[in-house]
């Protein structure tokens, strides 16, 4: 089975954020990148998929030059090979972009699988791994809690909102936005990591696969949120506060 | 010119957020000076049709087709697509749900068009639309604009416009049955029946207060503190989404856009960032109270009261004082 996994760095999680001059982006300095969140879930289950139907995992990532290393960690966590569509205007694309660099590398090979996280934790688009799907004409399915890739095809529980699911089953090959929380995500072991260094590992540069780099999407400004309500912060040691908060609580916003 | 708002239904029943959706396409009508068409989708809808042209729109789209009685994303793009090609609307607009998660992308990219997902606002600058939508798990806000030609495909987030905001006309308006050709062959997906795993689930929405725990909360071992706390303000537990993703508490507590939507007298949330697949599922709450450590936090911007504190020393302090008080 050839499972192909998105994967795409973010800003790490509680970053301090800091906009540039223009306003339409964050300054990359000074912050640390990880794997965004859902797609840790998605690389999960692919190693778990090809522990039991045995194959490749492939981990791929269309993003700048930083984003090799989530490429490494998704190596070093167990994927046999890595692909980076490495250019820097990647770091803000929009999901077409994004999914067209991966549409294009996935062409190229054969693939049974291909598992992305629900969403990016950065701008939260949701849409990639369903884009892609449509770039390559193949069925998907979103939001997937568990999946059952036996007689060929994928058997799969779909999350649909206020705790109901769906059992929803397509044939290989497809696509499948995998939920987080789906699984219990394994850590790099030491022997892991020394190992991906020697794992196979392919840059291209959108030129290679015949691609531009082209957004349609335009972050015309970046601004902190304006307070939706007015916030009254309390101050002092724990007891002070308790006791304010209870009082408040009761006799201005009268819910206790 | 004309703006087309998709609405959503399961079963001959309205999803909730449609009419949040009709709002924000009201809106955008007007603003665009243009018409407003509003599509219902499925099969045997229309009585849903009929609904719907109670409000101020110009038309109302009946797609009905036997092959849309289920839904899958293959079916439901193909309609859709003969849709919009005959009817040539400048923006479509839809309710951010699962559904629209599922199809829009797929629709909009079939089309060669972008799709601008979960909005919370919109606007027109300079005849053009402009979405507000929110980035980095809710910690900046961004304008957006989209290049190249109609349509524009979007969704807005639940709670971004309100459902009794919709206008209702004096007469009901046109209802048009619009035919689509649709292949039940070409359809890949076999979808079976929803179901619900926990039969007896806990009704949050019922809850007067809910103290709510993120990953603030570090470990299985804290919580029966705010447990406790719940206890001693006579409240139900409920936590964020990572929180019963790791099987800390069960998933029938969680609170946000893949568990309930609650809008109690009072919710406490403790050690809760406030992404906003929280937030969607709270911010109706009457007054909502935020301790969390970090005071940068977006939590804090729908919180009526803030406490930039440890919450492993604020918690046993707010018990201490209720049993105090009591």
């Amino acid at each position: 089975m050839n499972i192909f996994v998105c994967v795409k760095q973010v800003v790490a999680r509680d970053s301090l954020l800091r906009r540039n001059d223009g306003e339409t982006w964050i300054l990359d300095d000074g912050l640390s990148f990880e794997m965004n969140e859902p797609d840790t879930f998605a690389l999960e289950e692919g190693l778990r998929l090809k522990e039991k139907h045995g194959g490749e995992v492939i981990a791929i990532t269309a993003g700048p030059s930083r984003s090799a290393s989530t490429v490494r960690e998704a190596l070093a966590k167990g994927a046999d090979r890595g692909i980076h569509i490495e250019d820097d205007r990647y770091a803000q694309a929009d999901t077409f972009a994004t999914a067209q660099a991966l549409a294009a590398a996935i062409r190229r090979e054969p693939h049974d699988v291909i598992l992305t996280g629900l969403q990016s934790d950065d701008v939260g688009f949701g849409q990639t791994g369903v884009v892609l799907a449509e770039l390559l004409g193949l069925p998907h399915a979103t939001i997937i809690m568990e999946i059952d890739a036996s007689d060929g095809r994928l058997r799969c529980k779909r999350e649909l909102e206020a705790g109901w699911f769906q059992t929803v089953t397509l044939p290989q090959p497809a696509l499948l936005t995998i939920q987080s929380g789906i699984n219990k995500v394994r850590y790099a072991t030491l022997m892991g990591i020394k190992r991906a260094r020697r794992k196979p590992f392919t840059r291209y540069a959108p030129e290679d696969l015949g691609i531009e780099v082209s957004a349609q999407q335009t972050v015309q400004r970046l601004y902190t949120p304006q307070q939706s309500k007015q916030t009254q912060f309390l101050e002092g040691g724990s007891q002070e506060v308790a006791e304010q908060l209870i009082s408040k609580l009761r006799f201005e916003a009268r819910v206790l | 010119m004309s703006v087309l708002v998709v609405t959503e239904q399961q079963a001959g029943k309205w999803h909730r957020m449609s009419f949040e959706a009709l709002a924000a396409g009201q809106q955008a009508a007007r603003e665009l000076q243009c018409q407003l068409r509003v599509a219902v989708v499925g099969s045997d809808v229309e009585h849903l049709a009929a609904e719907v042209s109670a409000a101020a729109v110009d038309e109302v789209i009946r797609i009905d087709h036997a092959a849309l009685d289920d839904y899958t994303a293959d079916g439901f793009t193909s309609a859709l697509r003969q849709a919009v090609s005959t009817l040539d609307p400048e923006l479509v607009l839809f309710p951010h749900t699962y559904q629209v998660r599922d199809i829009v992308p797929k629709l909009a990219a079939s089309m060669g068009k972008p799709f601008v997902s979960d909005a919370i606002a919109l606007r027109v600058d300079d005849g053009k639309p402009v979405f507000v939508r929110q980035m980095f798990q809710g910690k900046l806000n961004a304008d957006v604009t989209v290049d190249g030609d109609s349509p524009l495909f979007a969704s807005v987030q639940s709670g971004a416009y309100r459902a009794d905001a919709v206008e209702k006309a004096d007469a009901p308006a046109p209802v048009r049955q619009l035919d689509v050709d649709l292949d039940s062959a070409a359809i890949r997906a076999r979808p079976e029946a929803p179901f619900q795993d926990a039969k007896d689930a806990v009704d949050l929405t019922a809850a007067d207060i809910i103290v709510s725990v993120g990953r603030g909360i570090q470990d299985p071992g804290n919580i029966p503190q705010a447990e406790a706390l719940a206890k001693a303000l006579g409240g139900e537990l409920a936590a964020s989404r990572p929180i019963c993703d790791n099987g800390w508490l069960p998933l029938e507590r969680q609170i946000g856009s893949s568990g309930q939507t609650v809008s109690p007298n009072l919710y406490l949330a403790l050690g809760i960032s406030g992404a906003i697949q929280h937030v969607v599922g709270m911010k109706g709450a009457k007054t909502i109270v935020a301790i969390n450590k970090d005071s940068g936090a977006p939590i804090f911007e729908i919180a009526d009261y803030g406490i930039v504190a440890d919450l492993f020393e604020v918690v046993p302090a707010l018990i201490e004082a209720l049993e105090n008080q009591s």
